[in-house]
């Protein structure tokens, strides 16, 4: 893997492209939930782009991830296609899970997206697992495994990196600690605020990374990967972020958790604009750059969008479908 | 044919499965060093090496996952519950990750993972340890639900369940496991979803899964002697549940009873019951009539647990009650 | 005090009346004795009268239901007091159960009253297992006549199959071939629905036999033309009414029933003469016909048949027969046999007097003959006893001064 130092212009420059279309992609997330074409719960990311992209950038294509519900930004980083994203977050059968996820349950098995999983912490256990099988299999991926702070406190996370680090597994653990699950923030709910400090009881590598730096999170990651593919042995990233939006579409901002002040003020360090003034007042992007990125990216989300649009809800025989490997009708082995 | 244990035969198809498929592997508590609580993995260790019998920590949740997440990527895993009473604390895998994820992928992750262990209950080990769950795992779309009676049935079943695609709960019966019977040598299949006519009869026909099969085995003879025609059927497969030999046994005796080791509410014989009257209402001539464990949490006391687990003199009494004998 | 008016047992065998026509409407004033309703029971059309006064605060059953012996059909009482409760005791009884209800389970303390529209019929059937329903249906069985043998009287399947093996047992080989065309179903009335069940009460328990004679009639048909002409208002019939009581009289081994373990021996003689109706027949009784002058018997019989044709008999005038007698003559039948109506002991079935060629004295002539057969139940008599009380008849009919 390339040292960040070392990365070149376009590379820079791709990181930044990623970081613009998961914004964009998810403020027309936004706009086309208000317009009922995305039903059900739906959690954007705005705010914490910079851990999934630069988590990603260190991955090879192979390599898995799973995910929280909050799971848009990372499918379409680790390389699904945006209108198949946007087709499921429209429940149309050209989506990534055929209409049956929804905005929750991402996967992609041809880009090693495991899934968006809505149980807090519940695919930590799984990561766990994906990661036991690669070394079973002496396969070279690793893992990722990003949830939100709040699922520290699951014993699911304590059984899964335990036996990560007792049987020394290729997962990388990255805690997305955006300070609030849901409404309670990690000083109301957690004893220890420094999450990256739980990995001393299973004596596993941690880090703590600011994780509104796409590039901080990108060497932090690496270094973390490169330990699981190189010596088997998983790690603890805590990536400190904010969430800029509620916690779901039904949750207005700030609500009466946290106060307007604190979000503008957090607002300040975004991670896209800080990330395009860095490499702004490095002569590798200027205004104009910046403004054929968004023009691209857009161009793609409007094609997402449209494409979602245009597809056809899943047909009615696909209800029982894929309960089984088998054909399936109702309690029997029969088709319905 | 040899004469082997219900234990020995699904070491046999464990054996059998591991030596066939380099995928398949063993993790649960005490499953290799101990040689499993109850010797059900006796010996796999030794030959299979630590890298296939994995001993886990207590920590059912973290180790099903653990299983779950390796099926998602094409291994085989077979998961012991020490017993399915533990298996409450990995039910969030078991529910909602392992039976959905199918469907909720859209079709691109199979769950190909065999979830096996003790049920019921066996000797004055009180409340918590003496539970049959299959209801529980039966009432979930995603996962098949196995429970087989005898040594055939156990390694047939086994090993159809480890070549199966999807989630299987394997309910094997603590009782059970020194139970003795005719097993072949070498390969053979009981598919998933076939039941088993383990008695022919013409005057009433008896449900009856795992432990329960000889509990009416036994009634049926007692009522044999009175010149009473017992039917029993075992499904093996409680879902998907193979309805047709049960509907047409109804179909010719008229009366059903179904044993069942688990609580009555919402139990499996509920589900059976409502199929009889919904396929066979007109060839009824007596309500489905079911014999279940009391509606209690278990009793430790001897006579009291006798009293909460269906006997053989319940069944006969059943079985004179749908056929309107005194 | 409210009391339930009940469907009454009018007659011996019925189980369920019709109710034809309310003679009372719901607020009318009644008092003991008048008549409320008439109800077709399985033998008659009868008056039924009010036990009770008061005034009629609910007609439960409409015209046209069919209600079981015992079931509510109206309800009377004082013009307000509240009758919820017995309108709730007439609700028809709760499904079976499979086990008693805990005596703790929460009785609703108020249940709100009621409507009991009708039916007794219909809750019976529901009183049927799925299979019996489905048997009876297909065997053309009727459940309600069944008492089934299950908890809470449940039809169940052996039951069926009981019926149905009676049924076959008594039709033994007269399968008829099935009819081709159109098929009309004629719902069965009470009255039919009783002929049928009593005869195969008859016929398949009791072990018929039959003895024939041919009287020759020339001196009844003389004796028989003399009164007429002298407008003497009797019928033949009669007159073998009263030649078969002092027959009977003399031969008591006849007059009898059997009664399992014993026979029972009348010393009084009730002849039951069969009158066809449209939808059936219904057999008036004579009491003490060998005490009783032809001329009485005669002007006895013409007043039950008029009232029989018009369904107006009292139940006591249908029943208690000793000895039957049926007559097709007619008709134009020359000759029959008749089923024993049980509990009596034998039929007389009378055919068809006719003139026939006899030879007299070496020459043809013309004779009178009419042919009667006995049937008797085996168990209480046997052949020649049969034969001699037939004797005996054949004697007075041919000699009618013997006849007395």
């Amino acid at each position: 893997m390339d040292r960040p130092a070392t990365l070149s212009k376009e590379a820079h420059v791709e990181l930044l492209r990623k970081l613009l279309l998961g914004r964009r992609f998810e403020e027309r997330c936004a706009e086309m939930y208000a317009l009922q074409k995305i039903g059900g719960f739906c959690h954007l990311a705005i705010g914490q782009e910079a851990v999934s992209v630069g988590a990603m950038s260190t991955l090879e294509p192979d390599d898995y991830i799973f995910c929280s519900y909050r799971d848009h930004v990372h499918a379409i980083v680790k390389g699904s296609d945006p209108g198949r994203v946007m087709a499921e977050l429209f429940g149309r059968d050209t989506g990534l899970s055929h209409g049956k996820g929804g905005s929750m349950h991402l996967f992609d098995a041809d880009h090693g997206i495991l899934g968006g999983h809505a149980i807090v912490g519940a695919h930590i256990p799984l990561a766990t697992g994906v990661a036991f099988a690669t070394k079973y299999e002496s396969r070279p991926q690793v893992v990722l495994c990003f949830f939100g702070e709040a699922a520290v406190n699951i014993g699911a996370f304590h059984e899964s990196l335990n036996m990560a680090a007792l049987w020394k597994l290729p997962c990388v653990y990255i805690v997305e600690n955006n300070r609030y699950g849901m409404g309670t923030s990690i000083e109301r709910a957690s004893a220890i605020y420094d999450v990256a400090q739980r990995a001393c009881a299973y004596d596993m590598a941690s880090e703590t990374v600011d994780g509104m730096d796409v590039l901080a999170v990108r060497e932090s990651v690496g270094r973390a990967v490169a330990l699981a593919r190189r010596e088997s042995k998983p790690t603890l990233i805590e990536a400190r972020c904010y969430r800029f939006m509620g916690h779901s579409m039904s949750d207005p901002v700030h609500g009466h958790y946290r106060t307007k002040e604190e979000v503008e003020e957090q607002k300040l360090k975004d991670p896209v604009r800080r990330y395009f003034q860095q490499l702004s007042s490095q002569g590798i992007i200027d205004q104009a750059g910046l403004e054929q990125l968004n023009a691209e990216v857009r161009t793609i989300v409007d094609a997402a969008v449209e494409f979602a649009d245009a597809s056809p809800e899943p047909p009615a025989s696909a209800l029982y479908e894929d309960v089984y490997s088998e054909p399936y009708g109702p309690y029997t082995r029969s088709q319905p | 044919m040899p004469l082997i244990t219900y234990r020995d035969a699904l070491n046999q198809a464990l054996r059998e499965e591991m030596q066939r498929d380099p995928k398949v592997f063993l993790m649960g508590e005490e499953v290799g060093v101990y040689q499993g609580a109850y010797k059900v993995s006796r010996g796999l260790l030794q030959e299979f090496g630590d890298r296939r019998v994995i001993d886990t920590p207590i920590t059912e949740e973290g180790f099903t996952g653990v299983g779950v997440g390796a099926a998602m990527v094409g291994l085989r895993p077979v998961i012991e519950m020490m017993t399915w009473n533990f298996s409450m604390l990995a039910m969030d895998q078991i529910i909602n990750s392992a039976a959905k994820m199918l469907y909720m992928s859209g079709g691109q992750f199979r769950i190909p993972i065999v979830l096996r262990g003790p049920g019921g209950a066996a000797h004055q080990l009180a409340a918590q340890h003496s539970q049959s769950l299959e209801s529980w795992f039966a009432h979930v779309p995603g996962l098949k639900v196995v429970a087989p009676s005898t040594p055939y049935d156990a390694k047939g079943l086994l090993k159809a369940a480890i070549r199966d695609d999807d989630p299987v709960i394997f309910c094997e019966g603590e009782t059970l496991y020194g139970s003795k019977g005719e097993v072949p040598d070498g390969d053979y299949v009981v598919p998933i979803g076939v039941a088993d006519v383990k008695r022919e009869g013409t005057d009433v026909t008896i449900v009856a899964w795992s432990k329960m099969v000889s509990v009416a085995v036994k009634a049926a003879d007692t009522l044999a002697a009175e010149g009473i025609s017992c039917e029993i059927i075992d499904p093996r497969t409680l879902r998907p549940l193979d309805e047709a030999p049960i509907i047409a046994s109804v179909q010719k005796t008229n009366r059903c009873v179904v044993v069942e080791e688990g609580w009555e509410y919402s139990g499996i014989g509920a589900q059976l019951a409502y199929l009889i009257h919904r396929d066979a209402f007109s060839d009824l001539d007596a309500p489905v009539t079911r014999v279940t464990g009391a509606d209690v949490p278990m009793p430790y006391a001897k006579n009291l647990e006798h009293l909460a687990t269906p006997s053989a003199a319940r069944v006969v009494e059943a079985v004179k009650q749908v056929l309107y004998i005194d | 005090m409210a009391s339930r008016v009940v469907m009454p047992k009018l007659s011996d065998t019925m189980e369920e009346g019709k109710i034809l026509r309310w003679l009372k409407q719901e607020g009318d004033k009644v008092e003991t004795g008048q008549t409320l309703a008439e109800v077709e029971t399985d033998k008659a059309t009868v008056e039924m009268e009010a036990y009770t006064n008061g005034v009629i605060r609910k007609l439960v059953a409409s015209p046209g239901d069919t209600i079981k012996i015992g079931a509510t059909i109206a309800v009377i009482g004082s013009p307000d007091e509240d009758i919820s409760a017995l309108l709730e005791s007439a609700a028809p009884p709760p499904a079976a159960q499979a086990r008693p209800v805990p005596t703790a389970m929460p009785i609703r303390a108020t249940a709100p009253p009621q409507v009991v529209s009708h039916d007794a019929a219909t809750n019976r059937a529901l009183r049927a297992s799925p299979l019996a329903l489905r048997m009876a249906a297909e065997a053309g069985v009727d459940l309600n006549a069944l008492q089934g043998s299950g908890p809470q009287g449940r039809v169940i399947k052996r039951d069926i199959e009981a019926a149905i093996a009676k049924a076959s047992a008594s039709q033994a080989s007269a399968a008829p071939a099935q009819p081709v065309g159109d098929v009309q179903e004629i719902v069965l009335s009470s009255m039919r629905r009783t002929i049928a069940k009593r005869l195969v009460q008859s016929k398949a328990p009791v072990p018929h036999f039959y003895l024939t004679v041919d009287v020759a009639a020339d001196r009844l048909w003389d004796a028989y033309r003399a009164l007429r002409e002298e407008n003497y208002p009797i019928s033949l019939n009669d007159v073998i009414i009263k030649a078969s009581a002092s027959a009977l009289k003399r031969h008591p081994e006849v007059n009898a029933s059997f009664a399992g373990d014993h026979v029972k021996q009348y010393s009084r003689v009730h002849i039951g003469l069969a009158v066809a109706l449209e939808d059936g027949l219904i057999t008036p009784v004579i009491r003490d016909a060998d005490s009783k002058s032809l001329a009485d018997i005669a002007e006895e019989v013409r007043e039950l048949v008029d009232r029989a044709r018009n369904r107006r008999l009292q139940p006591h005038e249908y029943t208690g027969a000793t000895f039957s007698i049926s007559n097709l003559g007619m008709m134009g039948i020359e000759e029959f046999s008749a089923i024993i109506n049980p509990p009596e002991a034998a039929i007389l079935a009378v055919g068809a007097l006719r003139e026939v060629p006899v030879v007299e004295g070496g020459q043809v002539k013309i004779g009178r003959r009419m042919k009667m057969t006995l049937s008797v139940d085996h168990r209480v008599a046997d052949g020649a006893q049969g034969a001699r009380f037939l004797a005996t008849l054949k004697r007075m009919l041919e000699n009618p001064l013997l006849i007395g």
